[in-house]
């Protein structure tokens, strides 16, 4: 195997080599695609058993208060999400975004309270952009790291938990979004159960030093197998989860986006904490008002998959365009094609039928609730 | 006679006619398919031109026509179920039969010998 000296490598490198992976550049890394199994078998491995995911690429980032009152640190991040981060109890996990004065997403991540400081988990392609923005915004009133010593794993599906289990009996004492830190094989770790799979499960952050051992421990369980970057995209489709860049990005806002629910009720209209994030009042007005166009689930009627950037159409001859797919392609547990986009307002509801340009042809695909497959939080 | 091209097709060629596939590399490369489009028969493609398209969980490929000719017979086997190509790409499932403008163009194809030393 040659390494492409302009990549980045994670710390689990020479072990996806090593499992005979197919590597990829992906947002700056060289990172496993697939291994020998393929992707349509990864994917139905991590819905029936578990799959072990290196997401060691995403960028981990602490803002620990200066004062050392948490509450500050909090209040200091609301400036930059439309999240309630003060209401997040400790050993807590909330999904958030960073938004622009013009309400679009720079970014989404996962925001953990861990007591005396935030843990942020941020977009690898995203992550130095981020840093800078929190160091702006933040510095005043916290110090912001970006953590370049810890690894990140995500066991997912649901034998996750058992397999977890053997290691750490406590783990089945967390709930979907609960963050604690435990020892497994004596290696200090921090835990969260969630995942980007729609499956039950954890993300699992390793000191760098430890990690290859740690994972390699996992793997060895047979329920375990290592699971690419191609079975993870199918698998966050069908769960209706956005990727960055392709079904979010600066030109979309998170009522466009389909992600009201990300923002708690303190932060809207009427809330004790409205607004003061980048962007509210284009945001809180689309709350209102409603926006001109909404990310929905789509679902092609026939076998081709329909992929991102397909335009799409209210009629079948092309005419009258009313959006475009963001993220598409086959979901295997589907056993069909899936897909998702934005459509213009008068064509969201579900089970209305659109028609989805693909090699000149105009295929029908059908509105349709997301996720494609019943999630299966330990809530 | 048999023939391959650089871009990881096979062609047997009797009588003018030519049945055309994807090779084990090829299919190997592309990973599970779960969708195939033919071309129609009777349809008449130059040398290059996108005939197929094959689609795997991540990615759609396009198969290239590997001479000019015209389709006279296709596979409807690998519409109906693709994973026949990933078990028996060099067999069951073929792609089309393509009736060869210019039979001769043929030989300026890869013979296996020199395939397998592109791919080894």
């Amino acid at each position: 195997m040659e390494n492409n000296p302009h990549l980045k490598q994670t710390p689990l490198h020479a072990l996806h080599l090593s499992l005979g992976a197919r590597m990829v550049p992906f947002a700056g890394y060289d990172m496993p695609v697939q291994y020998p199994d393929g992707v349509m078998k990864e994917h139905q491995h991590t819905r029936v058993a578990a799959g072990l995911f290196d997401v060691s690429h995403m960028g981990q980032v602490i803002v620990r208060p200066k004062s050392g009152k948490i509450e500050d640190a909090a209040l200091a991040l609301e400036k930059l999400v439309p999240v309630d981060v003060l209401g997040l109890a400790e050993g807590r996990q909330r999904y958030g975004l960073f938004t622009n004065a013009e309400g679009g997403i720079l970014d989404d991540l996962m925001i953990t309270n861990r007591g005396d400081h935030l843990f942020l988990v941020v977009n690898a392609a995203c992550k130095d952009a981020d840093f800078e923005l929190l160091k702006a915004g933040l510095s005043d009133t916290c110090d912001v790291t970006m953590l370049d010593d810890r690894a990140l794993i995500a066991l997912q599906g649901p034998h996750a938990e058992a397999v977890l289990g053997e290691l750490w009996a406590d783990v089945s004492a967390m709930r979907f979004m609960d963050v604690a830190e435990a020892d497994l094989h004596d290696v200090t770790c921090i835990i969260s159960r969630s995942g980007y799979t729609g499956e039950d499960g954890f993300e699992i952050s390793i000191p760098v030093a430890s990690a290859v051992d740690v994972t390699q421990r996992l793997l060895e369980h047979p329920d375990v197998k290592p699971i690419g970057l191609g079975a993870r995209d199918s698998l966050r489709l069908e769960a209706g989860l956005c990727l960055y860049g392709n079904d979010i990005d600066t030109t979309t806002t998170p009522v466009e986006g389909a992600l009201e629910w990300a923002l708690q009720k303190a932060r809207r209209a009427g809330g004790a904490r409205e607004g003061g994030f980048p962007g509210a009042d284009r945001i809180l007005g689309q709350f209102a008002a409603g926006a001109s166009r909404r990310r929905v689930g789509l679902k092609p009627e026939g076998r081709a998959p329909v992929r991102g950037g397909a335009n799409l159409f209210a009629d079948a001859d092309g005419k009258t365009p009313v959006g475009q797919v963001t993220s598409g392609g086959f979901g295997p547990s589907v056993d069909g094609p899936v897909a998702m986009g934005y459509v213009d307002a008068g064509h969201i509801e579900n089970g209305t039928t659109l028609f989805a340009e693909v090699r000149g042809k105009y295929l029908p695909v059908a509105v349709a609730a997301l996720p494609f497959v019943k999630q299966t939080y330990k809530r | 006679m048999l023939k391959f091209t650089e871009e990881h097709e096979w062609l047997k060629i009797e009588a003018g006619v030519a049945t055309v596939g994807i090779t084990e590399h090829a299919a190997g490369q592309l990973g599970d398919l779960v969708f195939v489009e033919l071309p129609e028969t009777g349809s008449n493609f130059a040398k290059g031109d996108s005939a197929a398209t094959v689609e795997s969980v991540k990615a759609a490929s396009d198969v290239y026509c590997p001479l000019d000719g015209e389709i006279v017979e296709v596979n409807q086997a690998i519409v109906d179920d693709p994973s026949l190509v990933n078990s028996d790409p060099q067999g069951a499932a073929w792609f089309f039969k393509l009736k060869l403008a210019n039979p001769s163009d043929a030989d300026a194809l890869l013979e296996e010998a020199a395939y397998k030393e592109l791919v080894a």
